[in-house]
Formats: C-alpha cells, structure tokens, sequence
C-alpha cells in the first residue's frame, strides 16, 4: 500500500474516448498487486473484453460475467491521461508490443499498479483480438509513473 | 521410416527410464520406428530441432512457441493438471524475506532452462533487478542451484516447481520459498512437426486412451504424468501468445 494513500473518497465522471462516460466512486486506496500471479485478459480487435483470468477477476473486483463483452476502459482510472491509451493503441495497431505502467481502477473504487503488456493475437496473418499480461511494478517505477502521468494529466 | 522423439531436458532424473518406456510403448501403438534422443542441455538441443531433426518433442513453453510460428510444429497433447511454475527461494537463514529485500549486486543461480529463467527474472523486476545489476550464476542442475544457496555462495535461486519439490527433504528443510508463480496457463505441451501430420488421428487415440490400461498407465507413472489432455491450435496459440509477452 502506497503511503501517501488517504482513504479519500470522490466522485468524478470518467469520460471515454467514445463519447460515454459514467459517474463513479473513486477511493485513495492501493489494493497490492498478488505476488507470484500474472493478470491476463484478451479483447477483440475493438478492445472489448473477450477473456479474463482468475488474477484479473479477484484484482478488478468484477465477476466474469460483468467483464466478458465489455469495454476494457472499465479499469481507466481517471488519475490516468489519456495520452498513455494514446500510445498503447498507436502501438498495437501497428502491430506492435507495448508496455507500460498503468494504474487501474477496481469496481470497489481502490487501485492497483500493474505493468502492462499487450500484443496483437495474429492468426493466419489476421487480426483476431489482443492480450495483455500484467506482473507486478517495483514501486521505485509506481513513483516515477505517478509523478509523469501528474504532469500529462495537468497538460490535457 | 524412422521417426525422431526428443524430450525437454528440463524432467527429472528419475523419469529418464519412463521416456524410453514411452518411445517403446509409442512405437508399438503406431507400428513404425522411433528413435528416441535425450540432452543434458537445452542450447544443444534446440540447434538439432532448429536443424530439423526431430518429428516429435515433448517441449518445454517457450520452445513450443519456436516449434508452432517457426517450424511448422502442431501441438496435440498436454500433461494433466500440470503447469510450469517458477520458484525463488533463499537459504532458510537468510535475512531476505521478500523479493524486495534483495538489493543490487545480488548472487542469482540459474539453469539454462529458458523458461524458469524468463519467469524468474520477471519475479525479481518488482525489486529493481534485472540482468544488468544482478550476477546471474548458471548452473546444470537445480541440484547445484539448491547447493550454491545452501553453501551461501548465492543470495537467491530459481527452480521450476515441479523440481524444486522433487528434491529431498533434507535439502529442502534448509531453504526457503519467496514467491512461487501461480500462471497455470503455461505447460509442457507434445508436438507433431509437418513430417509426421499422417499420424496425428493415431497418435491423437493413442494418447488419449493411455491412462485407461494398465500397461499405459504404468507407463504414464513412470514419466510423472497422470494422464493426456488434448490441445487445439487455440490453446497453443494463446500460450505462445502469453509468453511472448514476457520475453522482450
Ligand atoms: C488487451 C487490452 C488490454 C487493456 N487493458 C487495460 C487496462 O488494464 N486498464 C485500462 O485502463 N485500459 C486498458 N486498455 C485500454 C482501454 O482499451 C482504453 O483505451 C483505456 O482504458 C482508456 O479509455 P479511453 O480509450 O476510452 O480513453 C486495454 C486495451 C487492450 C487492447
């Protein structure tokens, strides 16, 4: 848990790059990333949810029936700029791996840290949908994550 | 004809004798010869399989994922209920009680076994470590890990689960587990290159039924293995796919 954590509770409105949005609960509350484990889910080409595995279910707080055929924005944190999902998608529709540190929103309002990668999932040269693997961060890379993505956040 | 088998080096030493009944058992399911080779290492391995050697391989992951998107190679068969799961573990009397408390400069013994390697490493990311402030200690066997962190001649070791829990209690009693990966999603799968595909639907019947005789399952013991499970091109493809991202 992050030290500068104060358990403050706030409501904001999360703003997709879609046009929705919703109105959520937002706690300052770090929920540690479970050693050992990797948090995998897949989408379709679009970034809707199409797997999720039993990390990803106990670390977002949602079933598998809530996460199976949504948006993957669910877990946007609205601490995260929108430049960082700039890149990532930049990235994999070149078809390229991306990695990154993202702060994820819990359906609890907690938070957690992860390090992200995704890949496109080519099959006989298609596109079929993405991956993303997550292992735990080093919170020497949390910090230096939380201080940049301040900075963009300011920018925007 | 005759056919080639080779096995990940990565089992335990008791289970060789179980890979020769296997080859004998395989050769009379399928009516043809096979010729099983065994390594003591994975590089030498790989370059036979790189030189198109083999028509069949019991592999480890991350060559599966060579095997599939490189050689044209066609997973059919995986070992029940077992996963490739990587251990740290210290001396039981060491100070280090999680990853983060291992500093730079730190003594890591290894294998060459690419994918305890690859895990491992990744475990030690959350503490700031990697290759290049690390010293990375490459051993033969998980039997020398264990003995370099008994002797205090490393600070930390990795080892695939599986054999970390097969070595004896003794040595067992004298070291300490510090995080254990939990992914069960990535396994020891059976391949099939592009030479032998005429006796997939054989070798498909023969797998799966092994565990329902006694001859089949006394094999099967002998290898460690409870029984077969079948693997399709999307099981394959969405592990090779996870292990891709763990490697950069
Ligand atoms: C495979 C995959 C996994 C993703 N995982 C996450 C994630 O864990 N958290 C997150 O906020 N966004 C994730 N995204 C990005 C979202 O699709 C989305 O771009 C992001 O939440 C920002 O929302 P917005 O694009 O509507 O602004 C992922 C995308 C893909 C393709």
């Amino acid at each position: 848990m992050s030290d500068l954590d104060t358990g403050e509770i706030r409501t904001v409105e999360i703003k997709y790059f879609d046009g929705t949005s919703r109105t959520t609960e937002i706690v300052d509350r770090e929920v540690p990333y479970p050693d050992g484990k990797l948090i995998v889910s897949r989408t379709d080409p679009q970034g809707i949810i199409t797997h999720a595995n039993q990390a990803f279910i106990d670390m977002s707080g949602y079933t598998e029936e809530e996460l199976i055929g949504i948006n993957h924005y669910i877990l946007r944190h609205p601490d995260m700029p929108a430049v960082a999902f700039k890149g990532l998608w930049d990235t994999i529709e070149q078809g390229t791996k991306w990695h990154g540190f993202v702060k994820n929103l819990r359906k609890d309002g907690a938070y957690y840290w992860v390090k992200a990668t995704v890949i496109p999932n080519i099959r006989n040269g298609k596109l079929v949908g993405y991956t993303s693997v997550r292992r735990k961060p080093s919170r020497s890379k949390i910090s230096e994550s939380e201080a940049l993505y301040k900075t963009l956040l300011a920018e925007e | 004809m005759t056919y080639n088998l080779t096995v990940s080096p990565d089992f335990a030493p008791d289970h060789i004798s179980g890979w020769y009944f296997f080859n004998t058992w395989l050769q009379r399911q399928l009516d043809t010869g096979i010729h099983l080779e065994l390594y003591d290492g994975f590089d030498e391995q790989r370059d036979d399989i790189q030189n198109n050697k083999f028509d069949l391989i019991y592999a480890n992951p991350y060559d599966a994922s060579m095997l599939v998107r490189e050689l044209g190679f066609q997973a059919i068969a995986r070992p029940a209920d077992k996963s490739d799961e990587t251990v740290i573990a210290v001396n039981a009397e060491s100070s280090i009680n999680t990853v983060e408390d291992l500093v730079p400069g730190s003594r890591i013994s290894t294998t060459d076994d690419p994918d305890v390697h690859t895990m491992g490493m990744i475990m030690l990311e959350s503490a700031d470590l990697d290759k290049t402030n690390t010293q990375i200690k490459e051993h033969p066997s998980y039997v020398v890990v264990a003995k370099n962190l008994l002797n205090g001649d490393s600070d930390a070791g990795f080892f695939l689960k599986d054999a970390y829990d097969e070595l004896s209690d003794l040595i067992r009693s004298k070291m300490r587990v510090l995080v254990s990966s939990q992914i069960s999603v990535v396994h020891h799968s059976f391949l099939v290159g592009p030479d032998m595909v005429e006796h997939v639907p054989a070798l498909q019947d023969a797998l799966f039924t092994m565990h329902e005789n006694d001859k089949g399952r006394g094999v099967l013991e002998s290898m460690g293995i409870s029984s077969w499970e079948p693997m399709d091109s999307e099981q394959t493809e969405f592990m090779i796919d996870l292990i891709d991202t763990l490697i950069d």
